[in-house]
């Protein structure tokens, strides 16, 4: 998990201008059975991607199953990733081959979960996204680039770009491949300290 | 400047801050079910270390387990192999499990007040985004993806930037024929589905402090489904007298220790909260949705909205949603037809909710049409309701009561609502496919999901009463 890092992609991108898109719609219940990591990508948007759950039958309205879209980043609308705390969404959005989701809004737990998978949550505002659908719906060639050093997003045939956030802590961390259980393993100490305190109260 | 409830808590819990990096957050309480565990338990055995805490870890298997038959082995291949998999890691790693046949197995939000396990002032997370069910008892709870499932076991320690805080308060009296059910559901039809995103929200007001406890938890409970990070409520005599003498409540004089402590947490009269919404529990009427996230609420007697009266950039979600749900702009939802009624899940399960159908559908029988399923939160919750009689007055009206788990709240057993049918349901999500692919899901309350058992349709509850 800790070998991966992020820092500059540029890539064409798949538009899905949905809003509140839930997690049960990323990855439905009845696919959280495995018990390992992988595979998960098979069944990514699952009941959006088949007629009556079979893969013989993709729709063809569905934008995973139109040849004309693809590249590593996923433009989605507003409140991404509500709902259920299931981290298989996120496992299922790198296991299909996304690496960045944008979105003007995104739901907590599931921007922890994309983080803590090396799947960058870039948060834009409504009218940059807007842009944004609206280019790649032109051309769906349109290259976009996305500079998590210098926390950009950029069209590359406008040139238009939009700044966004990212906390400190966790930039750091997909720049450098880190971890949040080895940080918290190495606090042993102070962990120990303050479980004696709280114990003693 | 005094400090909110939140506040107190969350800062007792810091065992390191640093600029720019996220708190090291201590967890008093873990609980882990057996979906969002499984690869955390393979990456403890990757690092080779052992769960720091084995004995602030509590395990039952929920999700997966079949609600009929439950002494006999799970026939689906794949859930049973995800719960024998949770046997065998609380084994390896000393865990205490309330598995299937234990007498204190149950949904995980219903079990941990139940035990006592639950108490004011704690920090619980779980890998389950209605772990803020436990907020209701005056306590930091959340739900967390598996990767910090990992980090707990792994530290019992979270990293968590903190979040902001709204404070929503609900003064006034309810009507008749309103629950708190009702309430919450009134609350995300107004702030929509992110309406609380990004905060932690605390609930007051009289209309709360009137509520039951078990009432008190059906709220905390869908503070996600506005986004929320979780919800709370001050502990008051009514969450005292709920924990005094439950299995692992404090006793004797660690019980008058923890209480000289709970009752110092409550929001000072100065503190400030980053938002404050307040709402007049005198205009709330039983909720139904009609779309497909909770946010898509309205009173039982309203209409649904026109498209016109959707903000523009919204329209496409909407009537995405109305097309799923084959219901049509600016029509009643009342006398609507419906072919299932689901009462059960970590939002309504608990003996009171089931008290309050039982009371209702005394001498009755279902409509002929209906399948209805009660589905108990906990083993003890089952036995209560037959220790009760409930289950007689459930039978003679033609209703199941199975065995506890989650069961149609989210489909992952068999208890799946076939594509295209309609079902009343008192658990906490509509999204498409929630209760099985394809399936129409009206959220509600058990008052309004009873109503709807009898007549087979949605009613208004209050005509009932």
């Amino acid at each position: 998990m800790s070998k991966r890092t992020i820092q500059h992609i540029v890539s064409t991108a798949v538009p899905l201008p949905i809003e509140n898109i839930d997690t049960d719609q990323i990855i439905p219940a009845r696919f959280l059975k495995a018990t390992t990591r992988e595979g998960f990508g098979r069944n990514l948007f699952r009941d959006w991607r088949y007629e009556n759950d079979d893969e013989s039958k993709p729709r063809k309205d569905f934008v995973l199953n139109n040849p004309m879209y693809g590249g590593c980043i996923l433009v989605a609308g507003k409140n991404f990733g509500c709902g259920s705390s299931r981290e298989h969404a996120a496992w299922a959005l790198v296991d299909y081959g996304f690496q960045v989701v944008v979105s003007s809004f995104f739901a907590d737990i599931f921007k922890n979960n994309a983080l803590n998978n090396f799947l960058l949550p870039v948060q834009v505002s409504d009218a940059f996204l807007q842009k944004l659908f609206q280019a790649v719906e032109q051309d769906p060639q349109t290259q976009i680039e996305i500079d998590l050093p210098e926390q950009y997003i950029r069209i590359l045939a406008s040139g238009e770009t939009e700044y966004f956030d990212i906390n400190p802590y966790k930039k750091a961390c997909l720049l450098n491949g880190y971890d949040d259980i080895d940080y918290l393993l190495s606090l042993d100490e102070a962990i120990r300290v303050y479980e004696q305190q709280r114990e003693r109260v | 400047m005094g400090q909110t409830l939140f506040d107190k808590i969350w800062d007792a819990h810091v065992v390191q801050r640093k600029e720019g990096h996220p708190d090291v957050l201590y967890i008093d309480t873990h609980f882990i079910h057996e979906v969002t565990s499984p690869q955390a338990f393979d990456g403890l055995r990757r690092r080779g270390i052992r769960v720091r805490r084995p004995d602030r870890t509590h395990a039952t298997a929920d999700h997966n387990v079949p609600t009929l038959n439950q002494h006999m082995p799970i026939r689906e291949a794949l859930s049973r192999h995800q719960v024998e998999m949770l046997t065998r890691n609380c084994e390896e790693f000393g865990i205490e499990l309330y598995g299937l046949g234990h007498p204190f197995q149950g949904i995980v939000h219903v079990i941990g007040p139940e035990l006592g396990l639950t108490q004011p002032g704690m920090t619980i997370v779980c890998g389950d985004s209605h772990t803020s069910t436990h907020g209701a008892l005056g306590t930091i709870a959340f739900g967390i993806g598996t990767s910090e499932v990992e980090q707990v076991l792994a530290t019992q320690c979270i990293l968590q930037y903190k979040p902001r805080k709204m404070r929503i308060t609900i003064d006034g009296q309810l009507k008749k024929g309103v629950v708190s059910k009702d309430i919450i559901l009134y609350i995300i039809s107004r702030i929509s589905a992110s309406g609380a995103t990004g905060y932690f929200v605390e609930y007051a007001g009289s209309a709360i402090r009137n509520l039951s406890m078990e009432a008190r938890m059906t709220i905390c409970n869908m503070s996600i489904e506005m986004g929320a990070r979780g919800g709370m409520i001050a502990p008051d005599e009514t969450t005292f007298a709920y924990i005094q003498g439950r299995r692992f409540a404090p006793k004797g004089a660690d019980w008058d220790r923890a209480l000289a402590y709970w009752k110092t947490l409550y929001s000072d009269p100065d503190a400030v909260f980053d938002k404050e919404l307040h709402f007049d529990a005198s205009d709330i009427e039983p909720m139904i949705t009609y779309g497909t996230n909770p946010g898509m609420g309205i009173k039982i007697t309203e209409s649904i909205p026109t498209p016109e009266q959707i903000a523009e950039k919204e329209r496409a979600s909407f009537e995405r949603a109305l097309h799923y749900m084959g219901l049509k702009p600016g029509t009643r939802l009342l006398h609507q037809p419906v072919d299932y009624v689901f009462i059960g899940s970590c939002t309504n399960s608990r003996i009171e909710d089931l008290r309050m159908v039982a009371q209702f559908v005394k001498g009755k029988k279902k409509a002929p049409h209906v399948e209805v399923w009660v589905v108990p939160g906990s083993k003890q919750v089952e036995a209560q309701a037959r220790q009760e009689g409930i289950d007689r007055i459930f039978e003679e009206a033609g209703f199941q009561l199975r065995g506890p788990g989650c069961s149609a709240c989210l489909g992952m057993n068999e208890d799946k609502i076939p594509p295209g049918k309609y079902c009343v349901s008192t658990s906490n999500r509509n999204f498409e496919g929630r209760q099985g692919p394809q399936a129409r899901t009206f959220l509600a309350s058990p008052l309004t999901a009873a109503a709807a058992a009898i007549t087979g349709r949605i009613e208004d509850v209050r005509e009932f009463l």
